[in-house]
Protein backbone atom coordinates (compact mmCIF):
# COMPACT_ATOMS: atom_id res chain seq x y z
CA UNK A 1 0.00 0.00 0.00
CA UNK A 2 2.15 3.05 -1.28
CA UNK A 3 0.73 6.87 -1.58
CA UNK A 4 0.98 6.15 -5.74
CA UNK A 5 -1.46 3.34 -5.19
CA UNK A 6 -3.90 4.79 -3.41
CA UNK A 7 -3.94 8.23 -5.39
CA UNK A 8 -4.30 5.93 -8.67
CA UNK A 9 -7.67 4.46 -7.29
CA UNK A 10 -8.79 8.06 -5.96
CA UNK A 11 -8.00 9.22 -9.79
CA UNK A 12 -9.95 6.14 -10.67
CA UNK A 13 -13.45 6.70 -8.86
CA UNK A 14 -12.73 10.50 -9.90
CA UNK A 15 -12.62 9.64 -13.58
CA UNK A 16 -15.81 7.35 -13.31
CA UNK A 17 -17.39 9.89 -11.22
CA UNK A 18 -17.15 12.46 -13.53
CA UNK A 19 -18.36 10.37 -16.46
CA UNK A 20 -21.51 9.60 -14.43
CA UNK A 21 -21.76 13.36 -13.47
CA UNK A 22 -21.62 14.18 -17.39
CA UNK A 23 -23.27 11.34 -19.32
CA UNK A 24 -26.40 10.45 -16.56
CA UNK A 25 -29.76 12.06 -17.11
CA UNK A 26 -31.78 11.76 -14.29
CA UNK A 27 -31.01 13.90 -11.18
CA UNK A 28 -30.68 11.67 -9.11
CA UNK A 29 -27.97 9.62 -10.94
CA UNK A 30 -26.04 12.75 -11.66
CA UNK A 31 -25.82 13.43 -8.09
CA UNK A 32 -24.19 10.15 -7.63
CA UNK A 33 -22.07 10.95 -9.96
CA UNK A 34 -20.92 13.69 -8.00
CA UNK A 35 -20.63 11.41 -4.75
CA UNK A 36 -17.94 9.31 -6.63
CA UNK A 37 -16.44 11.86 -7.26
CA UNK A 38 -15.87 13.42 -3.86
CA UNK A 39 -15.54 9.80 -2.26
CA UNK A 40 -12.05 9.76 -4.59
CA UNK A 41 -11.06 12.92 -3.47
CA UNK A 42 -12.00 11.73 0.29
CA UNK A 43 -9.57 9.01 -0.80
CA UNK A 44 -6.52 10.78 -1.52
CA UNK A 45 -6.88 13.47 1.41
CA UNK A 46 -6.84 10.23 3.82
CA UNK A 47 -3.94 9.28 1.88
CA UNK A 48 -1.97 12.06 1.96
CA UNK A 49 -2.94 12.93 5.88
CA UNK A 50 -1.28 8.91 6.00
CA UNK A 51 1.80 9.17 4.07
CA UNK A 52 3.16 12.69 3.80
CA UNK A 53 2.34 14.40 6.92
CA UNK A 54 3.79 12.29 9.75
CA UNK A 55 0.31 12.49 11.45
CA UNK A 56 -0.15 16.09 11.92
CA UNK A 57 -4.53 16.16 11.99
CA UNK A 58 -4.98 19.13 9.80
CA UNK A 59 -5.07 16.36 7.38
CA UNK A 60 -8.10 14.50 9.30
CA UNK A 61 -9.53 18.05 9.57
CA UNK A 62 -9.76 18.25 5.64
CA UNK A 63 -11.12 14.77 4.76
CA UNK A 64 -13.99 15.71 8.14
CA UNK A 65 -14.76 19.22 5.63
CA UNK A 66 -14.80 17.02 2.50
CA UNK A 67 -17.68 14.81 4.12
CA UNK A 68 -19.46 17.95 5.50
CA UNK A 69 -19.28 19.23 1.57
CA UNK A 70 -20.96 15.93 1.09
CA UNK A 71 -23.68 16.41 2.87
CA UNK A 72 -24.22 19.51 2.05
CA UNK A 73 -24.27 18.54 -1.46
CA UNK A 74 -26.75 15.70 -1.10
CA UNK A 75 -29.34 17.69 1.25
CA UNK A 76 -29.24 20.61 -1.42
CA UNK A 77 -29.50 18.67 -4.00
CA UNK A 78 -32.79 16.86 -2.98
CA UNK A 79 -34.23 19.77 -1.75
CA UNK A 80 -33.62 21.28 -5.13
CA UNK A 81 -34.69 17.88 -7.22
CA UNK A 82 -37.92 18.14 -4.99
CA UNK A 83 -38.32 22.09 -5.62
CA UNK A 84 -38.03 21.24 -9.43
CA UNK A 85 -40.03 18.47 -9.77
CA UNK A 86 -42.91 20.04 -7.59
CA UNK A 87 -42.75 23.38 -10.01
CA UNK A 88 -42.44 21.68 -13.22
CA UNK A 89 -42.73 17.30 -13.14
CA UNK A 90 -38.96 17.42 -14.07
CA UNK A 91 -37.24 14.45 -13.65
CA UNK A 92 -34.62 14.17 -16.08
CA UNK A 93 -32.25 17.12 -16.91
CA UNK A 94 -33.73 17.89 -20.69
CA UNK A 95 -36.73 18.87 -18.82
CA UNK A 96 -34.82 22.36 -16.89
CA UNK A 97 -34.58 23.88 -21.52
CA UNK A 98 -36.19 26.89 -20.25
CA UNK A 99 -33.40 27.63 -17.04
CA UNK A 100 -30.70 28.23 -20.18
CA UNK A 101 -32.41 31.73 -20.75
CA UNK B 1 -2.06 -8.84 4.86
CA UNK B 2 -2.64 -5.09 4.53
CA UNK B 3 -1.33 -5.06 0.94
CA UNK B 4 -4.17 -7.81 0.13
CA UNK B 5 -6.73 -6.33 2.14
CA UNK B 6 -6.11 -3.08 0.19
CA UNK B 7 -6.48 -4.22 -3.16
CA UNK B 8 -9.06 -5.78 -2.72
CA UNK B 9 -10.89 -2.98 -1.34
CA UNK B 10 -9.44 -1.00 -3.90
CA UNK B 11 -11.02 -3.40 -6.88
CA UNK B 12 -14.09 -3.86 -5.37
CA UNK B 13 -14.57 0.48 -4.65
CA UNK B 14 -13.77 1.23 -8.55
CA UNK B 15 -16.01 -2.31 -9.59
CA UNK B 16 -18.74 -1.44 -7.65
CA UNK B 17 -18.41 2.54 -9.11
CA UNK B 18 -18.40 1.58 -12.42
CA UNK B 19 -21.47 -0.48 -11.81
CA UNK B 20 -23.40 2.35 -10.30
CA UNK B 21 -23.76 3.79 -13.62
CA UNK B 22 -24.12 0.66 -15.95
CA UNK B 23 -27.11 -1.60 -13.59
CA UNK B 24 -30.51 -1.25 -14.79
CA UNK B 25 -32.22 -0.85 -11.36
CA UNK B 26 -31.40 2.44 -9.86
CA UNK B 27 -31.82 0.45 -6.63
CA UNK B 28 -28.94 -1.57 -7.32
CA UNK B 29 -26.87 1.67 -8.04
CA UNK B 30 -27.44 2.84 -4.99
CA UNK B 31 -26.31 0.21 -3.27
CA UNK B 32 -23.48 -0.41 -5.69
CA UNK B 33 -22.23 3.30 -4.52
CA UNK B 34 -22.94 2.59 -0.96
CA UNK B 35 -20.35 -0.56 -1.41
CA UNK B 36 -18.09 1.89 -3.19
CA UNK B 37 -18.18 4.12 0.10
CA UNK B 38 -17.90 1.80 2.68
CA UNK B 39 -14.64 0.34 0.26
CA UNK B 40 -13.03 3.52 0.48
CA UNK B 41 -13.92 3.78 4.44
CA UNK B 42 -12.30 -0.04 5.25
CA UNK B 43 -9.43 1.45 2.88
CA UNK B 44 -9.34 4.56 5.62
CA UNK B 45 -9.09 2.21 8.46
CA UNK B 46 -5.85 0.69 7.10
CA UNK B 47 -4.23 3.90 6.91
CA UNK B 48 -5.37 3.91 10.88
CA UNK B 49 -7.86 7.00 9.62
CA UNK B 50 -10.68 5.54 12.19
CA UNK B 51 -12.59 8.10 12.72
CA UNK B 52 -12.73 8.72 9.31
CA UNK B 53 -13.57 5.28 8.15
CA UNK B 54 -16.47 4.44 10.37
CA UNK B 55 -17.93 7.63 10.05
CA UNK B 56 -17.89 7.54 6.82
CA UNK B 57 -19.56 4.19 7.40
CA UNK B 58 -21.92 5.44 9.05
CA UNK B 59 -23.28 8.61 7.09
CA UNK B 60 -23.02 6.61 3.79
CA UNK B 61 -25.43 3.95 5.05
CA UNK B 62 -28.30 6.53 6.46
CA UNK B 63 -26.98 8.79 2.98
CA UNK B 64 -27.54 5.88 0.55
CA UNK B 65 -31.25 5.08 2.29
CA UNK B 66 -32.65 8.29 1.37
CA UNK B 67 -30.89 8.09 -2.25
CA UNK B 68 -32.77 4.88 -2.32
CA UNK B 69 -36.26 6.38 -1.12
CA UNK B 70 -35.45 9.19 -3.48
CA UNK B 71 -35.05 6.87 -6.42
CA UNK B 72 -38.37 5.28 -5.31
CA UNK B 73 -40.12 8.29 -5.11
CA UNK B 74 -38.67 10.38 -8.40
CA UNK B 75 -37.38 8.41 -10.69
CA UNK B 76 -38.35 6.18 -13.64
CA UNK B 77 -38.11 2.59 -13.04
CA UNK B 78 -36.31 2.22 -9.87
CA UNK B 79 -36.51 -1.86 -9.90
CA UNK B 80 -35.53 -1.65 -13.58
CA UNK B 81 -37.43 -4.67 -14.97
CA UNK B 82 -36.90 -3.50 -18.39
CA UNK B 83 -33.79 -2.73 -19.19
CA UNK B 84 -33.26 1.55 -19.92
CA UNK B 85 -30.45 3.48 -20.92
CA UNK B 86 -30.84 7.04 -19.48
CA UNK B 87 -27.76 8.35 -20.68
CA UNK B 88 -26.84 11.64 -23.20
CA UNK B 89 -23.44 13.07 -24.59
CA UNK B 90 -22.10 9.88 -24.22
CA UNK B 91 -19.34 9.60 -25.87
CA UNK B 92 -18.59 12.58 -24.68
CA UNK B 93 -18.91 11.83 -21.10
CA UNK B 94 -16.83 8.93 -21.51
CA UNK B 95 -14.21 10.85 -22.64
CA UNK B 96 -14.07 13.53 -20.11
CA UNK B 97 -13.79 10.46 -17.52
CA UNK B 98 -10.92 8.55 -19.40
CA UNK B 99 -8.99 11.51 -19.54
CA UNK B 100 -9.79 12.65 -15.87
CA UNK B 101 -7.78 9.24 -14.78
CA UNK B 102 -5.15 9.46 -17.56
CA UNK B 103 -4.48 13.21 -16.48
CA UNK B 104 -5.01 12.51 -12.84
CA UNK B 105 -2.24 9.52 -12.85
CA UNK B 106 0.11 10.69 -15.25
CA UNK B 107 0.17 13.88 -12.70
CA UNK B 108 0.43 11.36 -9.35
CA UNK B 109 3.02 8.94 -11.52
CA UNK B 110 5.13 11.79 -12.54
CA UNK B 111 5.46 13.81 -9.18
CA UNK B 112 7.58 13.52 -6.59
CA UNK B 113 5.58 12.57 -3.81
CA UNK B 114 7.25 13.32 -0.37
CA UNK B 115 7.41 10.32 2.13
CA UNK B 116 6.49 10.95 5.53
CA UNK B 117 4.19 8.51 7.20
CA UNK B 118 2.64 8.41 10.22
CA UNK B 119 4.35 7.47 13.23
CA UNK B 120 3.65 3.71 14.52
CA UNK B 121 1.33 3.69 17.76
CA UNK B 122 0.04 7.46 17.58
CA UNK B 123 -3.71 7.91 18.53
CA UNK B 124 -4.62 9.82 15.61
CA UNK B 125 -8.00 9.93 17.15
CA UNK B 126 -6.98 11.87 20.33
CA UNK B 127 -5.05 13.82 17.79
CA UNK B 128 -7.86 15.07 15.65
CA UNK B 129 -10.12 15.66 18.81
CA UNK B 130 -7.86 17.99 20.35
CA UNK B 131 -7.40 18.84 16.33
CA UNK B 132 -10.96 19.83 16.45
CA UNK B 133 -11.68 21.50 19.60
CA UNK B 134 -8.19 23.56 19.51
CA UNK B 135 -6.36 25.08 16.98
CA UNK B 136 -8.80 24.67 13.99
CA UNK B 137 -11.82 24.74 16.18
CA UNK B 138 -12.97 28.14 14.18
CA UNK B 139 -13.07 25.76 10.58
CA UNK B 140 -14.84 23.22 12.44
CA UNK B 141 -17.59 25.53 14.22
CA UNK B 142 -17.62 26.99 10.11
CA UNK B 143 -18.73 23.54 8.74
CA UNK B 144 -20.77 23.26 11.42
CA UNK B 145 -22.74 26.31 10.56
CA UNK B 146 -22.34 25.63 7.19
CA UNK B 147 -24.58 22.21 7.72
CA UNK B 148 -26.69 24.14 9.83
CA UNK B 149 -27.27 26.74 7.31
CA UNK B 150 -27.88 23.91 4.53
CA UNK B 151 -30.52 22.37 6.66
CA UNK B 152 -32.18 25.73 6.60
CA UNK B 153 -31.82 25.75 2.78
CA UNK B 154 -33.21 22.36 2.75
CA UNK B 155 -36.71 23.25 4.31
CA UNK B 156 -37.23 26.23 2.66
CA UNK B 157 -36.17 25.17 -0.78
CA UNK B 158 -38.69 22.15 -0.50
CA UNK B 159 -41.46 22.94 1.57
CA UNK B 160 -44.97 23.40 -0.61
CA UNK B 161 -45.86 26.57 1.65
CA UNK B 162 -43.87 28.90 2.06
CA UNK B 163 -44.34 32.02 5.24
CA UNK B 164 -45.71 33.81 2.96
CA UNK B 165 -48.11 31.79 1.71
CA UNK B 166 -48.08 29.22 -1.37
CA UNK B 167 -44.43 28.55 -2.79
CA UNK B 168 -45.79 27.68 -6.22
CA UNK B 169 -47.94 31.65 -6.59
CA UNK B 170 -45.82 33.50 -9.40
CA UNK B 171 -44.18 30.61 -10.37
CA UNK B 172 -46.61 29.73 -13.01
CA UNK B 173 -47.54 31.63 -15.68
CA UNK B 174 -51.53 32.78 -15.30
CA UNK B 175 -54.46 30.37 -17.59
CA UNK B 176 -55.15 31.42 -21.18
CA UNK B 177 -58.65 31.93 -19.88
CA UNK B 178 -59.49 32.16 -16.30
CA UNK B 179 -59.45 29.31 -14.16
CA UNK B 180 -57.63 27.32 -17.07
CA UNK B 181 -54.00 25.25 -17.07
CA UNK B 182 -51.17 27.96 -16.64
CA UNK B 183 -50.32 29.36 -20.24
CA UNK B 184 -46.19 28.14 -21.20
CA UNK B 185 -46.48 24.68 -19.94
CA UNK B 186 -46.55 22.78 -23.42
CA UNK B 187 -43.25 24.51 -24.39
CA UNK B 188 -41.90 23.66 -20.87
CA UNK B 189 -41.81 20.31 -21.55
CA UNK B 190 -41.17 20.37 -25.28
CA UNK B 191 -42.86 18.60 -27.49
CA UNK B 192 -44.71 15.37 -27.19
CA UNK B 193 -44.24 15.22 -23.22
CA UNK B 194 -46.14 18.84 -23.15
CA UNK B 195 -49.20 17.18 -24.03
CA UNK B 196 -49.93 15.25 -21.74
CA UNK B 197 -49.46 17.82 -18.64
CA UNK B 198 -51.13 20.51 -20.42
CA UNK B 199 -54.22 19.02 -22.04
CA UNK B 200 -54.85 16.11 -19.36
CA UNK B 201 -55.14 18.72 -16.35
CA UNK B 202 -53.55 18.90 -13.36
CA UNK B 203 -56.04 17.10 -11.48
CA UNK B 204 -56.23 13.53 -11.76
CA UNK B 205 -54.45 12.98 -15.19
CA UNK B 206 -51.22 14.68 -13.81
CA UNK B 207 -49.71 11.40 -12.99
CA UNK B 208 -51.22 9.40 -15.84
CA UNK B 209 -49.69 12.44 -18.37
CA UNK B 210 -46.15 11.86 -15.94
CA UNK B 211 -46.19 7.98 -16.63
CA UNK B 212 -46.72 8.91 -20.58
CA UNK B 213 -43.45 11.22 -20.71
CA UNK B 214 -41.65 7.69 -18.80
CA UNK B 215 -42.57 5.63 -21.52
CA UNK B 216 -41.85 7.82 -24.33
CA UNK B 217 -38.55 8.50 -22.54
CA UNK B 218 -37.75 5.20 -22.62
CA UNK B 219 -38.94 4.63 -26.44
CA UNK B 220 -35.67 6.41 -27.14
CA UNK B 221 -34.40 9.59 -28.07
CA UNK B 222 -34.65 10.09 -31.69
CA UNK B 223 -38.76 9.39 -31.83
CA UNK B 224 -38.14 12.08 -29.23
CA UNK B 225 -37.04 14.67 -31.10
CA UNK B 226 -39.00 14.12 -33.84
CA UNK B 227 -42.31 14.21 -32.01
CA UNK B 228 -40.87 17.57 -30.51
CA UNK B 229 -40.84 19.13 -34.01
CA UNK B 230 -44.24 17.80 -35.26
CA UNK B 231 -46.06 19.28 -31.60
CA UNK B 232 -44.65 22.64 -32.88
CA UNK B 233 -45.70 22.42 -36.49
CA UNK B 234 -48.76 21.04 -36.91
CA UNK B 235 -51.46 20.14 -33.85
CA UNK B 236 -52.66 17.13 -35.34
CA UNK B 237 -50.64 14.57 -33.90
CA UNK B 238 -51.13 16.26 -30.21
CA UNK B 239 -53.93 14.29 -30.56
CA UNK B 240 -52.21 11.32 -31.03
CA UNK B 241 -49.71 11.84 -27.94
CA UNK B 242 -52.69 12.61 -25.85
CA UNK B 243 -54.06 9.37 -26.08
CA UNK B 244 -51.28 7.01 -25.83
CA UNK B 245 -50.94 6.68 -22.04
CA UNK B 246 -54.26 6.46 -21.38
CA UNK B 247 -53.89 2.97 -23.26
CA UNK B 248 -51.28 2.04 -20.14
CA UNK B 249 -53.69 2.41 -17.68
Amino acid sequence: MTLTAILIVASALFGIGLFGALSQKSFVMLMMGLELMLNGTLLAAVGFWSFTLAGAPEGQLLAILIMAVMAVELAIGFALVVAVYRKRQADVIEALGTMKQ
Amino acid sequence: MTDIAFYTLSALAIWSGWRVFRVDSMIRATFALMVSFISVAGIALLMSADYIGVATVFMMAVEMMVMALFMVMFMMNPAGLNPMQMVHQYRFSIGAGIVAFIGLSVAVLATNLPHNPLPAGRDTMRDLGIELLGASMLIFETAGVTLLATMLGAVALSSRNGRFGNSEEGALPPGLHPGGTPAGRKVEKGGGHGGHGGHGGHGGHGGHGDHGMKESDKAGDKGDTDAGHMHHHAPAPDEDHQHTPKKEH
